[in-house]
């Protein structure tokens, strides 16, 4: 009887696991990517569809990353794409030496090299962020990763092995988006589930009580310093990786692009999909490159409309006012009114039945 | 290079100059900042409208240059007021990524509209005032348009010091700026003195814009970008929230980045201007002259 | 035996009057020798000298704004003490981070409620747990086997200090949603999880009521005997206070000025002229 039960418990938690919030959003990515390359490997995928699916995975990888450090350790940081072109430089300088000395090489084994190369670099420039970082807090820390992000531009455009400002040729590592493909949803998907798995685990609670309270959090022994240090460098860690993919798209690169703005963007796509959710983060990601491509017949008006529909969006979503007015015509809302009115009538039949 | 005290202080000048431009700006991030408390990333923008209207009513509507400066500086206060109004206020208590996300989104709106409105090719200012360079010495020329730029800050400096100190807004602003609920139940219109500071704070970027316009004389739906974020630089170095820091802070910001472009490197100049930002902020963590604020535990 | 005084110059260590006749013969768990601090020029505290048996419970009481609070800010270094020196099972705490000083045995509670308001329940608690589980990075990211193990462990574990309280049923609640004296008994398991020697208590029983403060007690009471650690707390309800330390140190304007057993306190003079003012006042 005992070993029945036991069963029975093992069922029930694994039924559970399968159909938890953070395996549906695992699912999601991954269902994402198959239709995706089902698409593209048949051939039914338009033009824009395949050229936009590494912009696409690139971008999920800089929110998710970006989420960990504004959602889940809940420090402002304005400075993710600089950790991008740490790593899209640092990787695709590795992947073209690897390629003059050993043209041998297949792609499927430089590629992951530079990857994870890119991303070390990255991750060490986080961290070396990171550190004045500590010392600070709110929007003071904001504008250090901002200012962090403008010092990288400025160091990069400006060295010679960089390629100045004119960039740096990437020409000869250059892959299709079909080539590349595989790479990138391999990268998404690991850091979906890695940062899902973090998020449950000791380091993701530690991390998430620095954000609730911090001063409790040192009172509860948690060392701030390694946590906060930790979250960085992870972050720059996957934007590198995004970095090196980016690279190999292109056939130059130019610190010029991975600015402030490329930053702010980023930090939209992480506030639109919900601080700390991953899913928010993957979703909102797909949408915000989908949505200006689909508007692209507007031309001029694309970006007046993009800009209207995110200040529309935050005051739906922040206004004290218009949640209420939301709340109040919400289907729930409307559907338990509706029931409360049903019981009424009753009631009043009922009492003048009795009568 | 050999080393002159004529071109250190001609440099010095032209870094009060740029110094100055800063300081306009960075007052209105951080009168905003002290009063409601959000980084109104919109600001830098407003400098390209107030440049733009110069341009629109002097360039365009060949108005006299005054009366084109005294409407640039009424509409872009307004600007600042209609801002408040219809993207700030309603958040007023919501969580400040939120606002600041907003900022942005006003950011980008008013910069695609300049773009469809202007195109994106660059607008000449026209030469507002023909303004004399001044001599001294034989070796050290200062232009007319460097002494009306610092001419006019510190004219404004003391006035809204001046504001802020004496008068009863002025003083209901620092009470907001304090305490927003206290200061409601003094009877403090807190929603007017908001309004207020926007419209102090817009009206001190269209100055700022004057200043550049006659400086760099070229404007483009981009122009207020960077000016902007040096200027929020230079408001978090004085100490975000603080006036004269802000004042202290952007003309520090100005004679940094002059200085380096004349002795150290023309290319570094932007990372050693942000360098030097965190290098104050990781020794004194609140900007210069920024309060420290006490965790009561 | 307590080598690893810091060399400070100080005074004789306090007589050890607060020391119930179990702890008498041990070493004392929480030795604090003329501990003070200046804000401004303003002597907040000082010349703070108390020793805590290894299972005591002791009381700091005094009217508000003695320096209580900052004791406690003190004794965890929150803040850091301007003089004196604090010997947690004889080794110094200067210098130290506040993380550092828990890891070394001193917990405590806050007198606003400082939970993590956006977690659950039992995640508090395992936060708490979080420097007894034996989990890396890697462990983490990557769902080992021993992150198994240790989750397991740590779930068990967290249910069982949630039965202190019978909280249990709460385990999934959000903390923030708590209500409020809830959220103290969480607070209160949130820092015993971190296997403290000593815990510190900030205002236990503010904002319960009698029956509420009564179970309470025997918990607090519970707790010590389980566990076997000392317990310091401020507190002002004087029925909790009497009924349950077995030393108190009564501190006015910064300073002690008077320590004992609950008997001496309530008979001291300087205790009620510090809580009821001076006498001449009254019969003016």
């Amino acid at each position: 009887m005992g070993e029945k039960k036991n069963n029975n418990l093992l069922g029930e938690s694994k039924i559970k696991k399968l159909i938890s919030r953070d395996a549906v959003t695992i699912y999601i990515v991954i269902v994402f990517y198959a239709v995706y390359s089902a698409m593209i490997y048949s051939g039914s995928a338009s033009r824009q569809m395949l050229n936009m699916v590494i912009t696409l995975s690139c971008y999920i990888l800089l929110s998710v990353s970006l989420n960990l450090v504004v959602g889940f350790l809940g420090e402002l940081s304005l400075g993710h794409a600089a950790f991008m072109s740490v790593g899209a430089y640092s990787g695709s300088m590795l992947s073209v030496a690897i390629l003059e000395k050993f043209p041998q090489i297949p792609l499927y084994v430089r590629l992951p090299i530079a990857m994870l190369f890119g991303g070390i670099i990255a991750a060490v420039f986080g961290i070396i962020i990171g550190i004045p970082v500590l010392r600070l807090n709110g929007d003071y820390l904001a504008i250090v990763t901002l200012a962090f992000g403008e010092i990288i531009k400025n160091v990069i455009i400006n060295l010679d092995f960089t390629g100045g400002a004119i960039g740096y040729d990437t020409e000869p590592i250059y892959e299709t988006p079909k080539n590349l493909l595989p790479f990138a949803a391999v990268a998404v998907i690991v850091s979906v589930i890695l940062i899902i798995n973090l998020a449950k685990s000791k380091h993701g609670r530690a991390i998430t009580a620095v954000r609730d309270n911090r001063i409790a959090a040192d009172a509860t022994g948690i060392k701030i310093t390694y946590y906060k240090l930790m979250v960085f460098a992870l972050a720059a860690f996957i934007a590198g990786i995004a970095g090196v993919i980016w690279g190999h798209s292109l056939s130059i690169i130019k610190a010029a692009k991975f600015d402030f703005n490329m930053s702010i963007e980023i930090l939209v796509i992480v506030v639109l999909g919900g601080l700390g959710s991953v899913r928010g983060s993957v979703i909102a990601a797909i949408i915000m490159i989908i949505l200006p491509e689909m508007l692209r017949d507007l031309q001029d008006y694309r970006m007046l409309i993009y800009s209207i529909l995110l200040i529309l969006l935050m005051l739906f979503n922040a206004s004290p006012k218009l949640i209420a007015i939301r709340e109040r015509f919400s289907v729930k809302n409307l559907m338990a009114e509706a029931k409360k009115r049903v019981a009424e009538k009753k009631k009043v039949k009922e009492g003048s039945a009795n009568e | 290079m050999v080393f002159k005290v004529t071109n250190l202080i001609v440099t010095l000048i032209q870094g009060l100059s740029l110094g100055s431009i800063y300081a306009l700006i960075a007052l209105g991030y951080t009168m905003v900042y002290g009063i409601a408390k959000m980084l109104n990333f919109a600001h830098g923008d407003v400098i390209m409208v107030g440049a733009y209207m110069i341009y629109t009513t002097v360039a365009l509507g060949k108005c006299p240059s005054i009366l084109g400066i005294v409407i640039s500086i009424i509409f872009s206060a307004l600007l600042g007021i209609i801002i408040e109004f219809l993207a700030y206020k309603p958040l007023r208590r919501a969580p400040s990524l939120s606002v600041l996300i907003t900022a942005i989104g006003v950011s980008y709106f008013l910069q695609n509209l300049a773009l469809l409105i202007f195109k994106s090719d660059p607008k000449s200012i026209p030469t507002l005032f023909n303004l004399p360079p001044l001599h001294i010495g034989d070796k050290i020329t200062v232009s007319g348009e460097t002494l009306f730029t610092l001419g006019i800050t510190v004219v404004l400096m003391i006035a809204l010091t001046l504001f802020i100190n004496k008068t009863k807004l002025g003083k209901a602003m620092r009470a907001v700026s304090e305490d927003k609920d206290a200061a409601m139940l003094m009877g403090i219109n807190v929603n007017r003195t908001i309004s207020i500071t926007f419209a102090i704070g817009s009206a001190l970027a269209a100055f700022a814009s004057l200043c550049y316009g006659m400086s760099y004389t070229y404007i483009k739906p981009t122009t207020g970008s960077m000016p902007g974020i040096k200027a929020f630089t230079a408001a978090v170095f004085g100490g975000i929230g603080s006036v004269p820091g802000a004042m202290l802070g952007g003309i520090m910001l100005g004679v940094i980045e002059k200085l380096s472009m004349a002795y150290i490197s023309t290319q570094f100049t932007d990372a050693i201007v942000f360098g030097v930002l965190i290098l104050v902020l990781v020794i004194k963590p609140t900007g210069l002259l920024g309060k420290k604020i006490n965790e009561k535990v | 035996m307590n080598k690893e005084y810091p060399k400070t110059k100080m005074v004789a260590p306090p007589p050890n009057i607060l020391l119930p006749e179990r702890d008498v013969d041990k070493p004392p768990v929480l030795d604090v020798r003329n501990l003070g601090i200046d804000f401004g020029g303003l002597r907040a505290v000082d010349d703070f000298s108390i020793a805590i048996g290894r299972t005591e419970i002791s009381g700091l009481i005094g009217p508000n704004g003695a320096g209580k609070t900052t004791v406690f800010n003190l004794l965890t270094n929150v803040y850091q003490p301007t003089r004196g020196a604090i010997l947690l099972d004889g080794k110094s705490t200067a210098g130290k981070l506040p993380s550092e000083v828990n890891r070394m045995g001193i917990a405590r509670t806050f007198q606003n409620i400082r939970l993590f308001n956006n977690m659950s329940v039992i995640d508090n608690v395992k936060v708490g747990l979080g420097n007894s589980i034996s989990e890396n990075l890697f462990d983490s990211l990557f769902h080992t086997p021993r992150y198994r193990r240790s989750e397991r462990e740590a779930t068990e574990r967290a249910y069982d200090l949630l039965k202190i309280f019978d909280m249990q049923d709460l385990a999934k609640v959000e903390a923030g949603n708590l209500p409020y004296g809830a959220q103290r008994r969480l607070e209160i398991l949130r820092a015993l999880a971190t296997n403290p020697k000593v815990l510190l208590l900030d205002e236990p029983a503010a904002g319960m009521n009698p029956s509420e403060t009564s179970e309470l007690m025997d918990n607090i009471r519970k707790i010590r005997d389980e566990f076997q650690i000392a317990i310091v707390l401020i507190e002002h309800d004087m029925n909790l206070v009497m009924g349950l330390c077995e030393g108190i140190a009564v501190l006015n304007f910064g300073k002690i000025i008077a320590k004992g057993t609950p008997e001496d306190i309530k008979n001291n003079d300087k205790v009620i002229e510090a809580y009821l003012g001076r006498k001449e006042d009254e019969n003016a």
